[in-house]
């Protein structure tokens, strides 16, 4: 297993008002994302769980490139990852950040 | 010990416990007065629909029946059966069932008593041994959830590997000292002493605190978390509107 | 990859209960979208990250609600207890604290006496890695909703996800109120390739999905009385059959164990010679044998209402 944490500024603040969120299953090629709006406006943090070792470079360019597209500012991404691939990782982080600006239902 | 000389240790009064195939029925006078319910089962065999429809039928007629004595449940068994007749006709109902009859004649006063003295596995487990209000074992007991060849198979690591990983946690290995540090079974007997004293001794401690094996396990550090876990949740749960 | 559609951006919940698939639903959607919108309250939720503490053993990745939800919510108004089981974390399977969170909330439910319980099934028994407490857990569920159901309070089992209901979950199920199953269920204890190992693929041939499902799948438990409502693998499907068997069932005690007893028995004398599902079929009266696996919910519950009305006392 392998634990790896990112930190970054972000150029905006998340959208909405939700505390929480969580998107995805734990599953071979799949994993979960839960996001909580814990830290200050400009930074965020992806910390991630992993059973697939080595990937390190891998993490940290998808990450990277959310954190660009998606300015996640004020969010904690905590992953527990199955094994997906980068593209899976990506939708994932893309749909816990958009569930998280949603309005309460 | 083999069975008879259990059941003559138990019940140095006699006793009519009959083994029809492995089916065991019947009931004994108690050394210390009252009587118990005998049910069980016996020779590693396999716990399949015609088998627990009789064992079950023996306890709704004893609580039918009346009485305030204890039921023990006598456990040599192999796993559930496993067939294709057996799950065509639900064997999940029988074992359920089974299981049930003796929770029922547990909560209406009559304390059910396992005795674990061979074998016994998966779901004949959980519908015998693992439905009664406290289980014990006679030393050379050997219960298990899944035998480590399955478990090998199925997780697709070899038994070494598997073996050399229980040394470090109780938590899923097959083993009378697993199964009693994560709270399953309450007390190893003493088989060179009298067993009607031992079990008069039990069923004198028999408190009604409910079921109290997720604790044991914590207090054994077998079970770190499932006590306070249930707990939790049911405490959040009586707060919730 | 796999990428469910139901997880696409949210569109109003009553539109989606009818079209989304049960099957197809993580176990947080189905109880997202079968309770009323924004009740569901949830009981040691993700983010307290309660893990298991067993699984690092084996370098397999957690999943921080140990793969079941467990809260409270209402359906049509009225409260519920709900649990529902993650299918494809694990399998679905039972472990230490997977189970402990179901056996705290029929605790509860025992000690509240007046709010029913609904267990969302997706398992395909007990976890491996952590066999004994998985066990266990199963044990101490079973106690726990035994005394529940002594005291008033409602169990209803609903089957129709990936894993089905196997091993210790299919006993757990035998011990609910009442059982719903869609077509995508299956109920058992010992699993088809468990089956054709220990006895044979004369036995048992565990890649033939037909007979799979003839022998343990939804259809058949609701022919032979296994499980007593048949319905649609949707959302709506389960949350309206959800409310009937709230309802329908009946307490329990010592007549419906002799009711119990007695079916179970009178099971044995007319079917226990029978080799196959479709002669039990053909035994309860049903002609056409061959159509049935195919036949859509609602001509298949006309068909098994003639052959066997359901009974809610006997359970």
């Amino acid at each position: 297993m392998e634990t790896l944490s990112y930190r970054h500024k972000a150029q905006e603040r998340a959208a909405g008002s939700k505390s929480l969120a969580i998107i995805g299953v734990v599953a071979s090629g799949n994993l979960e994302v839960l996001v909580e709006r814990v830290l200050p406006d400009t930074e965020c943090r992806i910390d991630i769980n992993t059973a697939a070792e080595g990937f390190g470079a891998v993490w940290e360019a998808v990450v990277a490139d959310f954190v660009e597209r998606r300015s996640p500012g004020g969010l904690k991404l905590s992953i527990n990852d199955g094994g997906a691939r980068p593209d899976t990782v990506a939708l994932r982080l893309a749909q816990a950040v958009r569930l998280i600006e949603e309005d309460d239902q | 010990m083999t069975l008879d000389d259990i059941l003559t240790s138990l019940f140095p009064k006699g006793h009519d416990v009959a083994n029809d195939k492995g089916v065991l029925l019947g009931s004994a006078p108690l050394q210390s007065g009252g009587s118990a319910v005998v049910i069980g089962v016996a020779g590693r065999s396999p716990l399949g629909v015609d088998e627990a429809i009789r064992l079950s039928r023996h306890v709704l007629d004893a609580v039918e029946q009346g009485g305030e004595g204890p039921i023990l449940v006598l456990v040599d068994s192999d796993s559930q059966r496993m067939s294709k007749r057996d799950e065509l006709l639900g064997l999940n109902e029988y074992l359920a069932h089974l299981a049930k009859c003796l929770i029922y004649a547990d909560m209406q006063g009559r304390p059910t008593v396992g005795v674990l003295y061979g074998h016994s596995a998966a779901g004949a487990f959980l519908a015998t041994a693992l439905a009664t209000r406290v289980l014990v074992a006679l030393p050379g007991a050997e219960p298990a959830v899944m035998d480590l060849p399955s478990m090998s198979r199925v997780t697709k690591l070899s038994i070494d590997v598997l073996k050399e990983k229980a040394k470090s946690t109780p938590v899923f290995a097959p083993g009378l000292n697993n199964l009693a540090q994560t709270g399953a079974v309450l007390t190893i007997w003493d088989e060179k002493t009298s067993l009607a004293e031992q079990l008069q001794t039990l069923l004198g401690s028999i408190q009604d605190a409910g079921d109290q094996r997720d604790r044991l396990g914590k207090h054994r550090n077998g079970r770190p978390k499932a006590a306070d876990i249930a707990e939790r949740v049911h405490d959040l749960a009586l707060q919730s509107k | 990859m796999n990428i469910s559609k139901s997880e696409a951006p949210a569109v109003p919940i009553v539109v989606n209960r009818k079209i989304v698939s049960w099957y197809e639903a993580s176990a947080r959607q189905r109880v997202r979208l079968m309770l009323d919108a924004g009740s569901f309250h949830e009981f040691i939720g993700p983010e307290q990250r309660e893990e298991s503490p067993h699984l690092q053993v084996f370098d397999l990745p957690t999943q921080f609600d140990d793969g079941i939800i467990t809260g409270r919510g209402r359906i049509a108004g009225a409260p519920v207890f709900v649990a529902a089981q993650e299918g494809r974390f694990m399998g679905g399977a039972f472990g230490e604290v997977h189970g402990a969170k179901l056996t705290g909330l029929l605790r509860a439910a025992r000690d509240t006496k007046s709010v029913p319980v609904l267990i969302l099934f997706d398992t395909g028994g007990v976890r491996l890695q952590e066999a004994n407490a998985g066990e266990l857990a199963i044990a101490e569920i079973m106690r726990a909703l035994i005394e529940a159901r002594m005291a008033g309070v409602k169990i209803v089992g609903l089957i129709g996800g990936r894993a089905g209901c196997y091993g210790g979950g299919g006993l757990i199920a035998g011990c609910c109120s009442a059982l719903a199953v869609s077509e995508q269920g299956r109920i058992s204890v010992s699993g088809p390739e468990v089956i054709e190992t220990n006895r044979g693929v004369e036995e048992f041939d565990s890649r033939d999905r037909a007979l799979v499902w003839r022998t343990m799948g939804g259809k058949h438990r609701r022919l032979l009385g296994g499980a007593e409502a048949f319905v649609d693998d949707t959302v709506e499907s389960f949350r309206n059959i959800a409310l009937h068997l709230i309802d329908a069932v009946s307490g329990f005690g010592p007549d419906v164990l002799k009711a119990e007893q007695a079916c179970l028995e009178q099971r044995l004398q007319r079917f226990g010679l029978c080799a196959d599902a479709v002669d039990i079929w053909k035994a309860e009266g049903v002609a056409d044998t061959e159509a049935v696996p195919a036949m859509a919910a609602a001509d298949f519950n006309d068909l098994a209402n003639k052959a066997r009305e359901p009974r809610y006392d006997a359970r």
